[in-house]
């Protein structure tokens, strides 16, 4: 016990490198962002209105207060582009991340009934295609699902349809691709609550007297909620802000909020109007974010 | 007939099934095309390895690659070193100030939609009036995959039994000493997991190195994504199937780490 408490001291001097690396480059850029979706847009370089001056003291700082302007957060709210996307990221969020629990469960369902030795060969099945590049997983995709591509020459070839279907830039091919990319995120939790799962309790169960679905439904299910949660946090707070899926495989007539955002800032080169953005994205993101860090130190503190 | 509840069915394993081939034929596809002789994607024109020896003499597109990998490279060894000194802190240092804010700080990023991420880090950049380009990115790719190598090495940390340290320390080891000889090499197969991981992450992301690279300076996924936002085109099925082959080393050199590390601990790593 004294040991660890000696061992204790050097411990969280080792943290004080990492901890200034991330309030440097994690918390102040919000400062950033907050500060810039609060000045006027002007064509500058770089092309917003300077809002704090530090050089010039407190008087300085008080008048800039008074300078701050809500204007790029009115936008937001009156203009339909920003509302509409922001309704399409929620819409899409949890579309997909109900898909995806539909689909993970039974195969996270299924890896947990695997023999010991093949839960691992199965588990490192599942995560390799985290590893592979995200992009070039979407790439494939487009391979697949272009005019003349795979998916139609098959239905084609089978008589199913008789002219090629336009599956790219469509609302279904953004959801497959948001599901293909996603789904390691919600196997794992689930796979990892599932296999710590007591197989007792379903033998008793079974004893007395249910039957493997009531069984399934009235102890293993409610059992899993813990994971359920973590795999859905784990893909819905991602999914909000995606950009790459929708620009690559959904259509350009309704855009996710991560697009309007890349959209202001890259191609109108209005910095606050995409700082406001982000700073309205991160609101709504704050409640998932508080559950999910919750829920990992949960888990790590079950775990030691 | 208890043990009926347990049982392997025939569900799960068609379920199990399908998901692995919804996870593999894609990349299956795309990499027998890279080998197809035709320029048409569709066509089969027979085996050949003309879109490599297209890649091989682009030289805009080996440059982006040589960038992509030269960041990864940096990022991954900065972020290797930050997130084993966070993981430590986290995992032994018990109680302190800033606890909450500090774990908060390493978990988040995980899951931060990459716009928000990568505008931020700009705007620190620009107002820190820094030039973008190798060393921005690398900085912005360092934040983001420290965080994973926290998340791996601290869980790796967890489950080793701290009685060891304690014990190097009863024999007169000073608790830097007892780290360095004892719990170290316990934690390296995690370390060299985590180096992979953040290697391969920096070498995925799109979105945070367009946010923080600054003009001709581009990395291979941003070049990707600029082509293929124009359509498919031969060229990039191959340079796909080259960077899927990178990959798949480095997998099998990690999960021969995290075998290693099997046979000394009990639990492994989660990733």
């Amino acid at each position: 016990m004294s040991a660890r408490r000696i061992f204790a001291r050097p411990a969280r001097l080792a943290a004080i490198a990492p901890y200034l690396w991330m309030v440097l480059f994690f918390l102040v850029p919000f400062g950033f962002v907050l500060k810039i979706s609060l000045s006027q847009t002007a064509i500058a370089q770089p092309p917003y209105t300077p809002v704090f001056d530090f050089s010039e003291g407190r008087a300085a700082l008080a008048a800039a207060f008074a300078q701050l302007s809500f204007d790029n957060f009115r936008l937001l709210l009156q203009d339909n582009l920003y509302i509409l996307s922001y309704l399409r990221s929620l819409v899409v969020a949890v579309t997909s991340t109900l898909i995806l629990l539909l689909i993970g469960y039974p195969i996270a369902y299924g890896m947990a009934r695997l023999p010991q030795r093949w839960q691992a060969v199965a588990m490192m099945l599942v995560i390799v295609p985290f590893w592979t590049s995200f992009l070039i997983r979407i790439y494939a995709w487009i391979n697949i699902l272009q005019h003349d591509g795979l998916l139609n020459q098959v239905l084609l070839t089978l008589h199913i349809v008789s002219a090629p279907v336009v599956w790219l830039s469509t609302d279904s091919a953004m959801y497959l691709g948001i599901v293909y990319s996603y789904l390691p995120f919600m196997i794992l939790p689930l796979y990892a609550t599932l296999s710590k799962m007591d197989s007792s309790l379903l033998e008793a169960a079974g004893d007395l007297g249910a039957s493997p679905r009531q069984a399934f439904w009235l102890v293993t299910f409610p059992l899993s909620l813990p994971g359920v949660g973590a795999g859905a946090l784990l893909c819905f707070i991602p999914v909000v802000g995606e950009f790459v899926i929708p620009d690559l495989l959904a259509g350009s007539n309704s855009l996710m909020i991560g697009q309007t955002l890349w959209l202001e800032f890259f191609t109108n080169k209005d910095w606050p109007v995409a700082s406001a953005a982000a700073v309205a994205l991160l609101l709504l993101l704050v409640p998932p974010l508080v559950l999910y860090d919750r829920l990992q130190r949960r888990q790590l503190d079950a775990g030691r | 007939m208890a043990r009926a509840a347990t049982r392997l069915t025939r569900f799960n394993m068609t379920s199990l099934a399908l998901g692995l081939a919804f996870l593999y034929l894609p990349i299956v596809i795309l990499m027998i095309y890279s080998f197809n002789a035709s320029r048409l994607v569709t066509v089969w024109g027979g085996w050949s390895l003309r879109w490599y020896h297209e890649f091989f003499n682009d030289r805009a597109m080996l440059e982006a690659a040589w960038m992509s990998l030269s960041v990864a490279a940096v990022s991954a060894t900065l972020a290797t070193l930050l997130g084993t000194l966070a993981a430590v802190g986290l995992a032994r240092g018990e109680r302190f100030g800033g606890r909450a804010l500090f774990s908060g700080m390493l978990y988040s990023p995980l899951v931060m939609p990459e716009v928000i991420s990568g505008l931020s880090l700009l705007l620190l950049f620009v107002a820190l009036n820094a030039e973008r380009g190798f060393w921005t990115v690398t900085i912005a790719h360092t934040t983001l995959t420290m965080c994973f190598v926290t998340v791996v090495v601290q869980s790796r940390l967890s489950a080793l039994d701290s009685s060891l340290e304690e014990a190097a320390m009863d024999l007169g080891c000073d608790p830097v000493r007892a780290f360095l000889m004892v719990t170290l090499p316990l934690i390296v197969p995690a370390i060299v997991a985590g180096w992979m991981l953040a290697f391969t992450l920096s070498l995925d992301d799109v979105v945070i190195a367009s946010f923080t690279t600054g003009p001709g300076s581009a990395t291979l996924p941003i070049r990707i994504y600029s082509e293929v936002r124009l359509g498919v085109k031969p060229e990039i099925n191959a340079i796909c199937t080259l960077v899927i082959a990178l990959i798949a080393v480095i997998i099998v050199i990690a999960s021969f780490a995290s075998k290693l590390s099997n046979a000394r601990g009990e639990s492994a790593a989660p990733l």
